[in-house]
């Protein structure tokens, strides 16, 4: 097979919806020409040209209500926001109107779009270009999260998400665009709430979003030479979320790991964790450890913001830890 | 020193160091980012050096500016040193803000510098709220709020204008106008004339050679004794250019902006040569003691550089540290 980057992926997704569906149309800042700073829409224009693929000036808000206007009116946008900290410039207009509009309108509404945006620190670009704000959006209802964790998800999560007839949003590693994975020429979807089993295990269950797929899986790698044997989940989808695989995995496991680049607290580590808690109480053998990022605006220098995240070694030794039977956290 | 012809020509000097700085600087921190030295990106103030310069030589140490991500410019501008400002480029402890915002977030607050920002218009509010805050003490200090001309899509601008308009507030509206928006032509993504939009709102708005320090000074002198007075707000476009492209790492840019109008820019309105030209066109300077400024200044900014990279990073126990203001 065939192996792409993440970008080639995403670009891939919107081009085929677009030949597919002429109600399919991008917008956002340096879409056009420029296919976005990280030359991820490179080559649209070219095809469907600028009334469908449309440049717009430096207005978040604006051009997100416009959006919604024409979704509810029978347009299928994607909106182009280039770094997820410009999500907080769109609230209004994704979770008051775009959010709520089905249901205020007892149905008779509804606004089929897509917003594109990212997540992820370790670029070296603070505070305002790093955050990983999917929890944030995926406390919304009536708002759809999808976490692509490679070039595959990204593409079939991706086309899924230009077709269902909600608001969705779509968060991509910004780190990981120029990631290859292998992707089939042939179409394919991937469907909202199914959760991946990347590895199968039977002591420590690790579930890992977006970026931190590859940190659970680097940490699985470390394990496995302990002979630790571990299962690793990939959500896909924040919302619709599956529970069931989930569930399944802490019964089988009895200790699961959630491991998530949104801030730690009242975040995506949090409700997963809590579920469990609540649904598989009985089955564990240990609590349920969130890791998310640290409760702290990002950090610009090197040396503080590679504290700020998860990473395998830090999984991997509290994996060590729970099949241990050892505490991970103070009594 | 200069041959005092003019009782201003200490000032003009000091406006010609103070872009030479800048130049400096910059040139040191693109070094930074080719020799792989400098973590994340950064965008260059080189070409606009005027705009900064000509407006904060018009203020005093209590004066307050906002600034951009493109504000290395304002910050040396408004006074602040190259050894701190090449820590926090490093990422360093010693960096105005101890190596946690980087490029995109200096604040250099012992000199009335409120902080770059990396969301584009997002100091708007500041700059109005801080002039809001100078009309409720009775306070004299004006605030000028720096932004391009692509930070004019931000409808927050159009709601602080207004209420800016309304209350009277010494703020200047400060548009840098480098004819583009990232990789596009700003004239693509904006309707109308830029001056029209503060008109709307009744607020005296001037355009101005962005290139020409000594004009923007002037009007920069007598915007602020008014706003100072009760007169404000006010708005000024500045026609400039940035020489480097969008951020460091923007370097094929022929498909969005030609070569011939980069170079025209750098040969016929750099405004370092045009002061330079006429400092030595009236006297004040020669073409000898000019070089020995840029000579001098370019030492210091080496010196600087060198001092920060060997300058220690951040303990790492400063990582959850200032979250919150600690209160006793
Ligand atoms: C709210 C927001 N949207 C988009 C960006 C990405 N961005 C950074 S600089 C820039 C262009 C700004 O143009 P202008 O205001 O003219 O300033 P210049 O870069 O020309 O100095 C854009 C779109 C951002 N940082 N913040
Ligand atoms: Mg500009």
């Amino acid at each position: 097979m065939r192996s792409i980057t993440l970008s080639q992926a995403v670009n891939e997704a919107i081009a085929e919806e677009m030949r597919l569906d002429s109600s399919v149309f991008l917008i956002g800042e340096d879409v056009a020409e420029a296919g976005t700073p990280f030359k991820i829409t490179t080559g649209l224009v070219e095809e469907f040209g600028t009334e469908r693929v449309i440049d717009t000036p430096i207005s978040e808000p604006g051009f997100m209500g416009l959006a919604v206007g024409a979704a509810m009116t029978g347009s299928r946008p994607i909106v182009d926001i280039m770094f997820g900290d410009f999500l907080f410039l769109i609230m209004d207009q994704l979770c008051n109107q775009a959010a709520k509009a089905h249901y205020m309108s007892g149905g008779k509404l509804n606004v089929p779009l897509v917003v594109r945006t990212n997540l992820g620190a370790t670029r070296r670009s603070a505070a305002q270009h790093s955050q990983s704000l999917h929890a944030l959006v995926s406390h919304i209802p009536g708002l759809k999260v999808a976490m692509p964790s490679s070039a595959y998800e990204a593409k079939g999560l991706l086309k899924t998400a230009i077709r269902d007839d909600n608001p969705v949003v779509i968060f991509e590693d910004k780190l990981m665009y120029q990631d290859k994975a292998d992707v089939p020429e042939d179409e394919y979807l991937i469907p909202f709430g199914e959760a991946a089993v990347l590895q199968e295990g039977n002591q420590v269950t690790l579930i890992g979003t977006s970026s931190m797929r590859q940190v659970c899986e680097e940490a699985a790698l470390i394990l496995s030479d302990e002979k630790i044997s571990v299962e690793i989940i990939d959500p896909r989808t924040l919302v619709p979320l599956d529970e069931k695989t989930i569930l399944n995995s802490a019964k089988k496991t009895g200790r699961v790991i959630v491991v998530d680049e949104g801030h730690q607290n009242f975040g995506v580590t949090a409700e997963i964790a809590s579920r469990i808690s609540e649904k598989a109480f009985y089955y564990l053998d240990a609590p349920v450890i969130r890791m998310g990022a640290m409760d702290v605006p990002v950090p610009f220098s090197p040396v503080l913001e590679d504290l700020t995240v998860p990473t395998a070694e830090k999984v991997a030794s509290n994996a060590r830890k729970i099949v241990a039977g050892e505490l991970v956290h103070e009594l | 020193m200069a041959k005092k012809i003019n009782t201003n020509s200490e000032s003009y000097l000091k406006m010609y160091s103070q872009m030479v700085k800048i130049r400096s600087f910059e040139d040191q921190a693109n070094q930074l980012y080719l020799d792989a030295k400098m973590p994340g990106l950064t965008h260059m103030y080189s070409g606009e050096e005027a705009v900064a310069v000509g407006i904060c030589e018009a203020l005093t140490v209590k004066d307050k500016i906002t600034s951009t991500h493109r504000g290395h410019g304002h910050c040396v501008a408004k006074g602040a040193e190259l050894k701190q400002m090449f820590c926090e480029l490093l990422g360093k402890e010693e960096g105005y803000c101890r190596g946690k915002g980087g490029s995109m977030h200096i604040a250099d607050q012992s000199n009335g510098n409120l902080g770059a920002n990396a969301i584009v218009g997002g100091s708007m509010g500041i700059a109005t709220g801080s002039a809001l805050r100078a009309k409720l003490n009775g306070d004299s200090d004006v605030t000028v709020c720096f932004f391009g001309d692509g930070a004019t899509a931000q409808g927050l601008l159009y709601e602080v204008m207004n209420m800016a308009a309304l209350w009277n507030l010494p703020v200047i509206y400060a548009c840098e106008n480098n004819g583009y928006s990232e990789y596009t032509a700003t004239d693509e993504i904006a309707a109308g004339d830029i001056l029209d939009r503060a008109r709307a709102f009744g607020i005296e708005a001037h355009k101005v050679d962005g290139q020409d320090v000594l004009a923007i000074n002037k009007l920069a002198t007598d915007l602020v004794a008014r706003a100072r007075k009760g007169e404000g707000p006010f708005f000024i476009e500045l026609i400039t250019y940035r020489y480097h492209g969008h951020h460091v790492g923007d370097i094929n840019r022929t498909y969005y902006r030609s070569k011939e109008e980069e170079e025209d820019w750098k040969k016929n309105k750099d405004p370092i040569k045009i002061l330079g030209d006429w400092l030595v066109s009236e006297k004040i300077a020669s073409d000898d003691e000019l070089q020995i400024i840029r000579d001098d200044i370019a030492a210091e900014a080496h010196v600087a550089v060198q001092y920060a990279l060997e300058a220690s990073y951040p303990n790492s126990n400063e990582v959850d540290m200032h979250v919150y203001m600690e209160t006793n």
